[in-house]
């Protein structure tokens, strides 16, 4: 499947070949809307490298959704300079821009009165496709993000359930296989429950596609689950650090980071640490024990788990079931005290795998 | 044919107000209503001032649809287009009908002419229409405008591919509304032209003792609107499959 | 457009003729119009108005209430007169009657409308704070319904104004539409004066309830823009026709 995505990345007849993702350049980028005193972003610089999700957290009203609309051109430049794949936004009408870059928004604005399929066309439709193309990407966008059952394609959205409708707006970002990737809240709205699911969904279709992504949120944890990169924003669009997560954990630029990632960053920094790159006990050194987890759990989880379980260790399991491992609290102590440090445990970011069905 | 039409309603109709159709006794009765005139009088009475309403609707809802959606996707696009066209068309709808038609026959070219009675109801049309087009146009949902932005649709291809098909419920809303008081107020233009449904019932009131064909008229005026909107509900349900899906 | 000037003539003249000193005055038959359309929205209103907000407060009825205005807005007046003067003979009453009919259905559909429409939240506040149903209606549903409600009068008020004059074809003679009727002695200025009389007269009553209208309106329920034009007649039109409003977002998945 994954095989067949690079391909139609590559296929593309009249328009000019684009790569999968290209990295987006922000140069000194400034915004002043008419009639306002204080710049709504001043001389926002970020180099984003293909493929990589970068996320854009903030307080609201620090300008993130401005950055983001000036990337493809929704709201025009005061200043500076976007680059995309090395070329400037502005050397492309904004229609011909817009079409090569996947949007997302909070509230979807899926068109209620196309179907599912006609939304999902609409970029290839804007490009002049022709039907067969169109058709067969759709039905790979579908499965690409498990909607490829129960006619949902010929519902109209108001059949779908929220976490279904941002699917379809997924699916419609990507539908023209665009090499930068916009999403504005995108799980905002949704609740807690089905905001993980979908993360945990986007997170191993990015594994897929690649993209280039900008992710807005104002959220923290998101931010830190998400992002490859975490650009955190002050009021007046001033960028307070640039970082990964882990770094934004350990080390957080100034006192404005520090309390916006919160007094348990420590813990967050374990939310960051599987159990597969952690040494565990053995498992013959404890009594079987009943709970398995498996070893994509997060530090953090196995924690909460456990203090859940009344403090008793818990065994790990493999793929396979069979246990390779214990974790227990005084495990995890060590491992906080090391993260307390401001060491970074050495964590190998992945996607999480398929939840069991 | 209305012969048979008349004859097989016949029964459910009591003997007094029937009448034989080839007498005249009813007429000279002076009864409520003659069905023995009516269908001595369909074919050349009736059934032409039926035809002839129906095509003086037509051209009045269309022109005025034409015009007054036009001047609402100009009033979306650029806003200070509302209030002009909102206090003209206001004026128009607020003049009494009789006032509007006598005023437009002294406008010179105008006249006791077609032109003159199709104007008043063209322009009794325009608030209703414009009103609802532009309602209908606003309140597409500001997210479903963001995205189709977004994806790269021009200005244009987000009007006809978005705006307006999301807009259709509330702009039928407005034919209809348009379409049934035209027809209603048509009557009236019979003053100017000999045409429509009017004519039968000024017959009718400058005979003054004879009813059948008031009623008539009247009836079928009150047929004609209430089919009328039937098939324009009937034709935003084929236009707007996505409404009814739940 | 010399007969333009005639018929201002015609009006500044009060409506006479010269050599024709008898004819009765402009004036006195806009009076007789504007009494005749008073009286009749008078009847309506007190017939209309509490039976439409009765049933917008309780919420029941609005097949009735709704379709009154579906097939009122059907109904020719002209036929409408012809056939009340036909059946029951000229007469003030019976004209009266026949303004009655056709001006109850559009109060009495823009009142239930109007307040069947009052988010259901507010009320709902009200009645928690423990006041009673009358209460409830004085003092939250009415206010937030009033540019509905009043929508319906105007448009009621402007067809009664019309009729009256259509009436003088049936042979009504209290209107100005009989001056309109009597082209042989008042000539087409005369006619033309007596239109524009009865046009100025239908639009002074339109700003007058608009201002009524925008008096009674909680002052932060105004439209902020606050021309009279502003507050339209046609609001009773759309919310008896308009399509729900367009939603397109599904419950949360569970
Ligand atoms: N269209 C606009 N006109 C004027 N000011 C705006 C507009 N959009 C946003 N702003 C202002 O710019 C600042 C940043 O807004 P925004 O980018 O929406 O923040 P965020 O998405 O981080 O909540 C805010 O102070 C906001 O009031
Ligand atoms: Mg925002």
């Amino acid at each position: 499947m994954a095989l067949s995505l690079d391909e139609s990345a590559v296929v593309r007849d009249g328009s000019p070949a684009l790569p999968s993702a290209a990295a987006l350049e922000l140069r000194a980028v400034e915004k002043r809307y008419p009639g306002q005193r204080r710049p709504a972003l001043a001389a926002l610089s970020l180099l984003v490298p293909a493929g990589e999700v970068c996320v854009l957290v903030g307080p609201s009203g620090s300008g993130k959704t401005t950055a983001m609309r000036l990337i493809n051109r929704m709201i025009p430049l005061s200043g500076g300079d976007i680059l995309i794949g090395g070329r400037s936004i502005l050397d492309s009408t904004p229609t011909e821009l817009r079409r090569q870059i996947g949007y997302v928004i909070q509230q979807v604005g899926l068109f209620p009165h196309h179907t599912v399929r006609q939304n999902i066309a609409t970029v290839p439709r804007l490009l002049g496709w022709e039907r067969r193309r169109i058709d067969a990407r759709v039905d790979e966008l579908l499965e690409l993000v498990g909607l490829d059952h129960d006619e949902l394609g010929r519902r109209y959205p108001s059949q779908l359930s929220g976490g279904q409708q941002q699917r379809v707006g997924v699916a419609r970002a990507l539908a023209a296989d665009p090499p930068l990737l916009l999403m504005d809240e995108p799980f905002g709205a949704i609740d807690p429950i089905n905001r993980t699911r979908l993360q945990d969904e986007f997170l191993r279709l990015q594994e897929r596609v690649r993209k280039t992504v900008v992710f807005v949120t104002h959220d923290i944890d998101e931010a830190i689950k998400m992002g490859d990169r975490i650009a955190v924003l002050r009021e007046g669009g001033h960028l307070a650090q640039f970082a990964t997560p882990a770094e934004l954990l350990s080390s957080p630029a100034d006192q404005f980071v520090a309390d916006f990632v919160g007094a348990d960053r420590a813990l967050k920094r374990l939310g960051l640490v599987r159990l597969a790159d952690v040494e565990l006990d053995p498992p013959d050194q404890w009594p079987q024990p009943d709970e398995r987890l498996p070893l994509d759990t997060t530090a953090r989880e196995a924690l909460a788990r456990m203090l859940s379980a009344g403090g008793a260790p818990l065994g790990v399991a493999d793929e396979h079931g069979s246990v390779v491992g214990i974790v227990t609290i005084a495990l995890i102590g060590r491992l906080f005290s090391r993260v307390e440090d401001g060491r970074p445990p050495e964590s190998r970011r992945g996607p999480p795998p398929e939840p069991n069905r | 044919m209305n012969h048979v039409l008349l004859a097989s309603a016949a029964p459910i109709i009591p003997k007094s107000l029937l009448g034989n159709p080839d007498s005249y006794a009813c007429e000279r009765a002076n009864r409520l209503f003659c069905w023995g005139w009516l269908s001595r009088n369909w074919g050349s009475v009736l059934w032409p001032a039926l035809r002839q309403h129906v095509v003086i609707t037509l051209i009045a809802v269309g022109l005025g649809f034409a015009i007054a959606s036009s001047l609402a996707v100009l009033a979306h696009r650029y806003r200070r287009v509302e209030q002009p066209v909102v206090v003209v068309t206001t004026i128009f709808y607020t003049i009494p009908a009789l006032a509007l038609f006598e005023i437009l026959v002294a406008v010179p070219g105008f006249g006791l002419s077609l032109t003159t009675a199709e104007t008043a109801l063209v322009s009794y049309t325009l608030l209703i229409i414009f009103r609802n087009t532009l309602t209908g146009l606003r309140e597409v949902p500001a997210d479903v405008r963001e995205a189709a932005a977004g994806m790269g649709m021009s200005r244009w291809q987000v009007l006809a591919r978005v705006e307006l098909p999301l807009a259709l419920p509330a702009i039928i809303a407005g034919v209809r509304i348009a379409t049934v008081s035209t027809i209603a107020l048509a009557t009236i233009a019979a003053l100017i032209v000999n045409e429509g449904l009017g004519v039968p019932i000024l017959t009718a009131i400058s005979e003054s003792t004879f009813k059948t064909e008031l009623i008539a008229a009247g009836v079928l005026a009150v047929a004609l609107a209430v089919a009328a909107d039937a098939l324009l509900v009937g034709l935003q349900r084929l236009m707007t499959p996505w409404a009814r899906a739940t | 457009m010399h007969v333009f000037i005639d018929a201002f003539r015609f009006i500044a003249r009060n409506g006479q003729i010269p050599g024709q000193p008898h004819l009765t005055t402009l004036s006195y038959y806009s009076l007789e119009t504007a009494k005749i359309a008073a009286y009749a929205m008078a009847i309506s209103i007190a017939i209309a108005l509490p039976i439409g907000l009765w049933l917008g407060h309780i919420h029941r009825g609005s097949f009735v209430a709704i379709n009154a205005g579906n097939v009122w807005r059907a109904l020719p007046s002209l036929a409408v007169l012809a056939i009340g003067v036909a059946f029951l003979g000229l007469g003030v009453a019976n004209v009266l009657l026949a303004l009655v009919v056709l001006a109850v259905p559009p109060i009495l559909t823009n009142a239930y409308v109007g307040i069947d429409q009052v988010d259901p939240t507010v009320v709902d506040a009200a009645r928690g704070q423990g006041l009673t149903g009358w209460q409830v209606l004085r003092e939250v549903e009415l206010p937030l319904a009033v540019p509905l409600v009043m929508a319906g009068v105007r448009t009621a008020a402007l067809f009664v104004i019309s009729t009256t004059t259509i009436a003088a074809l049936t042979g009504y003679a209290g209107s100005l539409g009989e001056i309109i009727n009597d082209e042989a002695t008042y000539h087409l200025s005369g006619v033309l004066g007596a239109a524009i009389c009865i046009a100025a007269l239908a639009l002074a009553v339109e700003v007058l309830l608009a201002g009524v209208q925008r008096a009674l309106t909680p002052a932060p329920l105004r439209s902020r823009r606050g021309g009279v034009i502003e507050t339209l007649p046609v609001g009773w039109i759309a919310a008896a026709a308009a399509p729900g409003r367009l939603t397109h977002k599904g419950q949360e998945e569970t």
